[in-house]
Formats: C-alpha cells, sequence, structure tokens
C-alpha cells in the first residue's frame, strides 16, 4: 500500500558507483601505481635534502610537496578513474584546448626560471608546465579523430590528427622542449600503428626519422656532441652521464645503504631525472629492479587488457596512454644506463614535479578508466547477434 | 560533388517497386558494413597490441639487465677508473734470468689545471712554484689567468708532493692517475732497458712506451694484452751486471779513461749475461741526447753496441785460427818475422818496434803479439778468404742484437779491400767493429767452433749455428790464449782456480782529422774463462787509458784493460756458478798439530 501511496522507491539503474568502480577496476595496476608513488616519496626522501639546503628550505621541504602534489594526482587519478569513457572523453577534449591555448601564450606569459626555455607558468605558490597536461588531452584528442575515421562516411580523422599532433609539436619546438615533442609523435605513432597503419608508410616514417636524425646531426652542434657523447665508449665521470654510471656501479646488488650515497650531492637533476641514479647507489640493483617491474607491469598489463577492447576511441586512448607512460620511463631509466643519448626525461610518479606528477594522475586515471572491465559483446557472439 | 552509389542496389530497386522505404535497407546494409569493418579492425589491433606488448616487455627487460650489469661491474669513481688500470697494466715488467725485476710499474699521479674552474689562479701559481722549483711562476700565472681551459702542470708527482698541492685548496688542481716506469736498480743495465716515456696521455691515463733499448725493442711484446703481461726475461743476470759495471767503474777511474765497456757472454748460445757501458745514465730519468760534442761521448751512447773501434791485436786469434782452419800452419809453424815488413810504401813494424826475431811459431806469435808474422800469415791467407772468415763471424753487419741502437752500428770497413787492407785487419787496424761483434767473434771460435748469434733473451741449451773452425782448430786457439795469459802480453789476466785465457789489443785512436792520435788508445782484452773447458767470453775495452803509477804513462792494453777484465772475472766467476780449480795442497805442507 505504501508503494501504491507514495510511489516506488526509487531505484539505480545500475549498481553503486563505488562497489562497480572496485569490481572493474584494473587492481593490479593501480596497486603499482600507488607502489611507485610510494618509491617517489622514498626516494624524495634521500634525492631532495641536498637540493632543499642548496635552495635554503628544511630538508624534507621537497618531500612535504611532493607528498601534497601526490595526494593531489592520486585523488585525480581515482577520479578521472570512475568516469565514464565518454565523460573522459569530452573533459579530455576539452582539457586538450585549455592546455593548448596554454601551450600557445606560454611565449608571451610564461617563465623559464633561468633554464634557458619557457615551459613553465609561475603561479608563486607552484608552477605549472602546460605541456605536461597537454600530452593526455592530445591522446584523447587523435584517438576520437583516429575512430571517427573508422566510421562509414566518417572524416579522414587520421590525417586531421596528424595536423593537430604537428602544431603541437611545432609549439613544443618553439619552447624549445625536443624531448616532449618527441614523446607526442611518439605517441601518435603508436596509435597510428594500433590503428592500422599500413606498413609502407611505417617503412617510409622510419627511413624519415633516420633522415631528420642525420640532418639534426650534421646542423645541430649541441645535437651531434650529445650523440657523440653517447657513442663514445669511454664516459667522462665529471659529467651527470659519469656520475649516474659511477652511482650505479656503487650500489652493486644491495646499495651503499639508505642516506650514505653520495651522487646525489654531485647531480643538480638527482630528483627528477636521475633519481634511478640515487635509487641505485642507495638501494641497490633490488629496488632498481622492483621499480622497473612496476613500469613493465603496468605498460603492458593495460596493453593486454585493451587487446580485448572493442571499442575503437578506448582501444586507440587507452594504447597511446600506456605507451606513453612506459616510454617515458624507458627513456629515463635508459639515460642513466647509457642505453640511450642524454635526454632529460621525468620518471611518472617517482620524479618530483608538481605538474608532471597531476597530470601524470590524471593520464593514469584516464588509463584507468579505458582499461575497466565492461561488456564487450561476448553475449552477442554467443547468441550470433552480430552478422558477419 | 561525387555520388554515393546506393547499395545493395538490386534490393534497392526491388524495394522501390515494391513501395518500401529503401533507406532501411541502405542503413541495415551499412550497419553491417560497419560491424564487419571494426571486425577487421580490431583482429588487426590485436596482433599490434600483442606486438607493442611484447616490445615493451623486452626493452624494459634490456634496461633491466643493463642495470644488473653496470651493477654487477667494477665501481668507477673519477679518481680510480678501473677500464684504464686495464691499459696501463698491460705494460709487462721486465726480468732478469733469474726473475729479478729490472723494470717494472708504478702507481703515481699527475697533476692538472683547469683554469676556469680556479678560484685565486695567482695564489695557486705561487704555492705551485715553491712546491716544484723548476716551474716558472710568472708562466703559471699567465696560464692560469689566460684563455686556457685545460694544462698539464707536471706528469708525475710523487705522494708527498701531491699533498702538499692538495693542501693549496685550488679546486682548479686536479690529479689523474698515472702509470710510470720503475727502474728499481737505477743505472743499473741502463743502456739496455733504454727507457720510456707517454704516448697518448688523458686525464684517466697515459700510455707507456719504449723510447730506447730493449723497452723500445720489445715495445709491442710488452703491451701485448695477449701475453696477459707476461715478464720480458733476459739473458742478462742482476749480480753479474751489478759486479761487472762496479769493477768496470773503478777500472776506467783507475786507469784515467774517459769511457769502458765490457761485455760477459756465454759462449755456447750467446746470451749476453752482462753488458756494461760507461759512462751511463739513469732509466728513471733519462737524460736529453747531447746536441754538441762527440756523440761517443754522451751518457745514452751504449759503447758495447754502438761504439765501432779498431779492435787492434785481439784480431790476431782469427787470423790465426784461419790459417790453422785452412791447413796452412799448425800451432808449431814457424812463420817469418824479419821486422820491418815492406810492402809497397808501407813498413809493417812491431810495437814499440821491438823484433822477435826472424822466425816465430804461430803459438809465439800470438803471445808475443807479432804484427809482422801475423801479416805475413794473412798474405798466405789471400784477401778473398779472409773476407768470407770475417763475414761468417758477423763482422761485416750490425750486431742482431734485441736493442733499437743496434741496426744503426755499422762496423766500419774500408771500402777497397786490397792487399794492405789484408795484412792491417789481420792484426785489428783499418777496421772497426764493436765490442759485441769481437765477443760474438770470440765465442764463435773458441766454443768449439760454432757460430753463435749475440742474443738478451734467456735461452735454453747450447744454440750453436753451423760450424766456423775444427774442433781442433778451436782448442788449439784456446790453448795459444791461454799462454797469452800465462807467459805473454795478459800476465796480469791470471785468476787462480780459472785458467783464463785472453788477447790483448792496443789499437791507436783514428784521429777526425785524419791519421792516428799518438796517445790516445783503445785498449782492450778479449778472453775466455775457463780455457780448458770454455763458459764465458769477456771483451773489456777502455777509451783512451793511461796508467801512470809508473815512471812513464802507460797505455797498453796489457797495462789497463788486463787487470779490470781479471778482476771481472775473479769477481763474476763464483757468481755465475764456476767453481775454481785449486790444486789440493799437498799433505806434507799440512801441519795439524805442533810436534814438541
Amino acid at each position: 500500500m505504501t508503494e501504491m501511496v507514495f510511489g516506488a522507491a526509487p531505484m539505480r539503474d545500475g549498481e553503486p558507483i563505488l562497489p562497480r568502480w572496485w569490481r572493474t577496476i584494473d587492481k593490479w595496476t593501480i596497486s603499482a601505481v600507488l607502489l611507485l608513488f610510494g618509491v617517489g616519496i622514498l626516494l624524495g626522501l634521500a634525492a631532495s635534502p641536498p637540493l632543499a639546503s642548496r635552495n635554503g628550505f628544511a630538508p624534507f621541504h621537497y618531500v612535504e610537496r611532493q607528498a601534497v602534489f601526490g595526494l593531489l594526482a592520486l585523488t585525480a587519478m581515482v577520479l578521472t578513474s570512475m568516469m565514464s569513457p565518454q565523460l573522459v572523453r569530452r573533459l579530455g577534449i576539452l582539457g586538450f584546448f585549455c592546455a593548448f591555448a596554454a601551450l600557445a601564450l606560454l611565449p608571451v606569459l610564461g617563465t623559464d626560471f633561468g633554464k634557458g626555455a619557457t615551459r613553465w607558468y609561475s603561479l608563486g605558490f607552484a608552477s605549472v608546465q602546460p605541456s605536461e597536461f597537454l600530452k593526455p588531452g592530445l591522446i584523447i584528442m587523435t584517438a576520437w579523430l583516429m575512430a571517427a575515421s573508422q566510421e562509414i562516411n566518417g572524416p579522414p580523422g587520421k590525417l586531421f590528427s596528424f595536423f593537430v599532433t604537428c602544431v603541437v609539436v611545432g609549439f613544443l619546438a618553439l619552447q624549445p622542449d625536443f624531448g616532449q615533442a618527441c614523446l607526442v609523435l611518439f605517441a601518435w605513432g603508436v596509435m597510428w600503428f594500433v590503428a592500422g597503419a599500413p606498413f609502407t608508410l611505417l617503412g617510409a616514417l622510419g627511413a624519415s626519422t633516420v633522415l631528420v636524425g642525420t640532418l639534426a646531426y650534421n646542423n645541430s652542434e649541441h645535437f651531434a656532441r650529445r650523440i657523440d657523447g653517447f657513442l663514445t665508449p669511454e664516459v667522462d665521470p665529471t659529467t651527470q652521464l659519469g656520475y649516474a654510471t659511477g652511482a650505479i656501479r656503487e650500489g652493486g646488488y644491495f646499495g651503499v645503504g639508505v642516506g650514505e650515497g653520495h651522487v646525489k650531492w654531485s647531480l643538480p637533476d638527482a630528483h627528477t631525472d636521475f633519481i634511478i641514479a640515487v635509487a641505485a647507489e642507495e638501494y641497490g640493483l633490488i629496488l632498481v629492479l622492483f621499480i622497473i617491474l612496476l613500469f613493465m607491469g603496468i605498460t603492458v598489463r593495460s596493453l593486454l587488457r585493451l587487446i580485448r577492447e572493442r571499442d575503437t576511441f578506448i582501444r586507440l586512448a587507452g594504447t597511446g596512454l600506456a605507451c606513453t607512460f612506459g616510454v617515458q620511463a624507458i627513456i629515463n631509466m635508459g639515460v642513466a644506463v647509457r642505453l640511450l643519448p642524454a635526454k632529460g626525461m621525468t620518471l611518472p610518479f617517482v620524479s618530483y614535479g608538481g605538474s608532471s606528477l597531476i597530470a601524470g594522475g590524471i593520464a593514469i586515471g584516464m588509463l584507468l578508466a579505458f582499461t575497466r572491465t565492461r561488456p564487450q559483446g561476448e553475449i552477442g557472439d554467443i547468441l550470433g547477434r552480430r552478422g558477419r | 560533388m561525387t555520388r554515393t552509389p546506393l547499395r545493395p542496389l538490386a534490393r534497392i530497386l526491388s524495394a522501390r517497386q515494391k513501395g518500401e522505404n529503401p533507406d532501411v535497407i541502405e542503413r541495415e546494409n551499412i550497419r553491417l558494413r560497419h560491424e564487419e569493418m571494426r571486425e577487421k579492425a580490431r583482429q588487426r589491433a590485436e596482433g599490434r597490441l600483442v606486438v607493442l606488448a611484447l616490445l615493451f616487455f623486452c626493452i624494459f627487460g634490456v634496461v633491466g639487465g643493463r642495470m644488473a650489469t653496470l651493477a654487477s661491474s667494477e665501481p668507477a669513481e673519477p679518481t680510480a677508473k678501473a677500464s684504464t688500470s686495464r691499459i696501463v697494466a698491460q705494460r709487462a715488467d721486465i726480468v732478469d734470468r733469474s726473475g729479478r725485476i729490472l723494470a717494472t710499474n708504478l702507481r703515481t699521479h699527475s697533476l692538472y689545471a683547469q683554469p676556469p674552474h680556479m678560484v685565486e689562479p695567482e695564489k695557486a701559481a705561487r704555492a705551485l712554484a715553491k712546491i716544484f722549483p723548476d716551474l716558472d711562476e710568472a708562466r703559471l700565472i699567465k696560464d692560469f689567468t689566460g684563455s686556457r681551459k685545460f694544462l698539464w702542470v707536471k706528469k708525475k708527482i710523487s705522494p708527498e708532493q701531491k699533498q702538499l698541492v692538495h693542501q693549496i685548496g685550488e679546486p682548479g688542481l686536479l690529479f689523474g692517475p698515472r702509470e710510470m716506469r720503475l727502474y728499481p736498480n737505477g743505472k743499473l743495465a741502463a743502456h739496455i732497458l733504454g727507457g720510456y716515456g707517454f704516448g697518448r696521455e688523458g686525464v684517466y691515463a697515459a700510455e707507456v712506451i719504449g723510447t730506447a733499448g730493449v723497452e723500445k725493442a720489445f715495445d709491442d711484446f710488452l703491451r701485448d694484452p695477449a701475453e696477459q703481461g707476461r715478464p720480458l726475461e733476459l739473458s742478462l743476470d742482476l749480480t753479474v751486471q751489478a759486479a761487472v759495471e762496479r769493477v768496470l767503474f773503478g777500472g776506467m777511474r783507475l786507469m784515467n779513461a774517459k769511457g769502458a765497456t765490457a761485455v760477459i757472454m756465454d759462449v755456447h748460445t750467446g746470451e749476453i749475461v752482462s753488458m756494461a757501458s760507461l759512462p751511463d745514465f739513469d732509466p728513471n730519468n733519462r737524460p736529453l741526447p747531447l746536441i754538441e760534442g762527440d756523440r761517443a761521448d754522451d751518457p745514452l751512447f751504449n759503447r758495447a753496441v754502438q761504439g765501432v773501434y779498431e779492435l787492434g791485436s785481439t784480431f790476431k786469434i782469427i787470423t790465426a785460427a784461419q790459417g790453422m782452419q785452412l791447413g796452412l800452419v799448425n800451432a808449431h809453424t814457424e812463420l817469418d818475422s824479419q821486422s820491418p815488413l815492406v810492402w809497397g810504401k808501407f813498413r809493417i813494424r812491431e810495437w814499440n818496434n821491438k823484433n822477435f826475431g826472424p822466425k816465430l811459431s804461430v803459438t809465439d806469435m800470438i803471445v808475443n803479439s807479432s804484427n809482422v808474422a801475423t801479416a805475413n800469415l794473412a798474405m798466405m791467407i789471400g784477401q778473398q778468404r779472409q773476407r768470407a772468415f770475417f763475414s761468417e763471424l758477423g763482422f761485416f753487419d750490425p750486431t742482431p742484437v734485441e736493442l733499437v741502437e743496434a741496426p744503426g752500428a755499422k762496423p766500419l770497413l774500408p771500402k777497397n779491400w786490397s792487399e794492405i787492407v789484408t795484412i792491417t785487419t789481420s792484426y785489428g787496424h783499418g777496421m772497426s767493429a764493436s765490442p759485441l761483434h769481437l765477443a760474438t767473434a770470440y765465442a764463435s771460435l773458441l766454443n768449439g767452433g760454432y757460430r753463435v748469434k749475440p742474443t738478451l733473451l734467456k735461452r735454453q741449451g747450447p744454440l750453436l749455428g753451423e760450424r766456423v773452425v775444427s774442433e781442433e782448430v778451436s782448442r788449439a786457439a784456446r790453448d795459444m790464449l791461454r799462454q797469452v795469459v800465462t807467459r805473454g802480453t795478459a800476465t796480469f789476466a791470471e785468476v787462480p782456480g780459472y785458467k783464463v785465457g785472453g788477447k790483448t789489443g792496443t789499437a791507436d785512436k783514428p784521429n777526425p782529422r785524419g791519421g792516428y792520435y799518438e796517445d790516445k788508445v783503445i785498449a782492450t782484452f778479449a778472453g775466455v774463462f775457463p780455457a780448458d773447458a770454455p763458459q764465458y767470453v769477456v771483451v773489456v775495452t777502455l777509451d783512451e787509458p793511461v796508467e801512470t803509477s809508473g815512471s812513464k804513462p802507460r797505455r797498453t792494453a796489457g797495462w789497463t784493460a788486463v787487470p779490470v777484465a781479471a778482476e771481472i772475472i775473479r769477481r763474476t766467476a763464483p757468481l755465475l756458478g764456476l767453481r775454481p780449480e785449486i790444486e789440493a795442497a799437498t799433505l806434507d805442507e799440512l801441519q795439524l798439530t805442533k810436534s814438541r
């Protein structure tokens, strides 16, 4: 009777948000991300006191900031991962336009902090690097355009996405920030590859990369010096790379002990680009292998989960995010062990840096949203509803 | 505008005829095509995603593996680079025949400056000039304050100096590890070892390369990584070499000579057990070559190998041996010795215008050192056969000994080997050869008649070449040499128990302006011991000796070179492991207890 009088109690059209999130989220990946964040705090304790003392702060000033930004990043990650792919797409596109505008205005409003490249907005208490936020936005944009191109009578999205990427790369090169530019190009390439790039074009792309590299080597002294430095077998021990290599050797299997390392005092970028060297020196190969395992786990597992995905947009966007994440880690660590020429690149979640941390949180949140377990029409397959 | 064809056309046409809406059919068709396309794209993407995942897996694996290899390798700090110590450790030690070290490596530091890093360049320059008095302060200040980015200050510094430089506290003064060559015995065997220098130089290491002597001759061997630091074993004996250098130095001073050289060679193998040349130098601090003056007076000059001298009467035994070998004479054949011998416009005289009478046996010719008799024997032999014999004994080529200096030391030969050259060469004038040539020839003649090759490397067993004279001739020659010592010109060479045999030679020094000096000689003693069972050949040569204990200065070898050689034999024969043959004392001389 009550029901007849007051109407039925409002029923939800699905299960509650949190349980559903917990049930469908990739728990391995999120655990790995949390562990990485923990490792980042741990290494920050070791690596950042020299910087703090140089800048006249309390020893753990940067660790506190890292923790605050980390909490913000984790919140952003969880919130993003709760969104539906459509919402992620819409917000991502909007975010892309905002970040792009910020990037385009950098030459006017940005600061270079005396580092020779205008990459930051100074907000007083913190600085923001728009290119970090632009990356996930651009990946969403590209995935959207590429997915649209796979509709019948759809727009030529691959071409559009290429133009968009080129424009972004152009702005990044203006800063100059060739590292991010390469990363963005790489993300586009991977998505294009998964979206079905013909092998002839892929080959042509590879050849042109070699060509451009040769041109750059012959024409840019800066670039040539980097490559030469990489190719000589003997590393000058007074360079950053030399210190990093020495630190890894010094650390051995089990490290020299917490707080006993020396490399953090010699390397200006010990808390960002060469944090892996600090890890190797103080905690040894054990921790380094653990970190590598975490990164590999996140990347490979996300890619494997995306294999089952039937939605083109989700698949492409997920691929772009996972690969960018993985490649960033590979470049960072590859430089420290001299597998790659010197290039500054932060280690996601581990290196110190507010922008990179929060943008990384958002990106991983998106990735988690895309890799959530959802019906993929298997039942339809079983019932034979789809025509073949 | 392009027209999109209606698909499937047949169904649409029939639907139109029936009046149905063809759009439904077309939409259905589009949906099916779309699904098919997506399915294809999905399958393709599946494969490519697997490829990507594998790729990432592998790259992460490579990074991890590289981390592991780095972590397991040796730590390399800027001060101690493992990879560079590998380079320097490649230069092997040099040891003597018993394994005693003649040359090894020592770790020191080099001092270099990086002026851009300097805080107080002037102060640093002043402090450096105080620590290293040989550095010029003004020049250092100019270098440190100029535009130079890098400069070497000192190639090698001692630990004390390093500490002093440390105490300057200048961050722009830096040290690099340096491996240097150390000759722990100082001047000993300096001419044989030679010296070293730095080749390519870096901050963290420098190549050590040999610049002279065996260091240069065996540079490739010493630096060959494939040899894994196997030491170079020389034939030298450190103790014998030390004794020889000591005695020779004393002899040179006593005889007022300006230079001296001695060679001891194993007669059976050609191994040079000792080779000394005075004046000498310290290879740890090899001096620069003399720019002016006679090259032969340079301490760097190895008289035993590079010095070519007219070796005088020591050649007579060669002539005698060849005469016996050819069957022209035997030890007792009488030779014409009427002095002077007139040949064309030349008059051949004996030393000090002596006259040994009309006839001399071959043995007495050697014992008395008769120029005339030797000249007569040489004329019997003839120039062709004499030349061939000298060539066979190695007098026409540089010695094949393993020193970089050796190939440059060619014997001086007369351009035209006329009969007068045959005559003078038979008693050691007119052609010049090195003491090492003479030692080699003596070893070949006296070891039983087999040719030997001089060598500085440790060898095993007898290394005999082809035969040059017969066993009997060799024995006869040794017997003659023994008699020279017992009753001839070299009586000072008698060393009890060792049966020394040998021949003296005193040659006037040629004047560079032509002719010969009246009062400057090269005095040589070439000997063998023990004469009955030959083991070693010794050659001692003094340059411009004069013995002044008597009423008038004496320059002949018998008074100068021979006593020095005897002392060398007395000191070294026990070291060489030779037992003296002491005649047993007769019983009646022994008196154990005093009888009452």
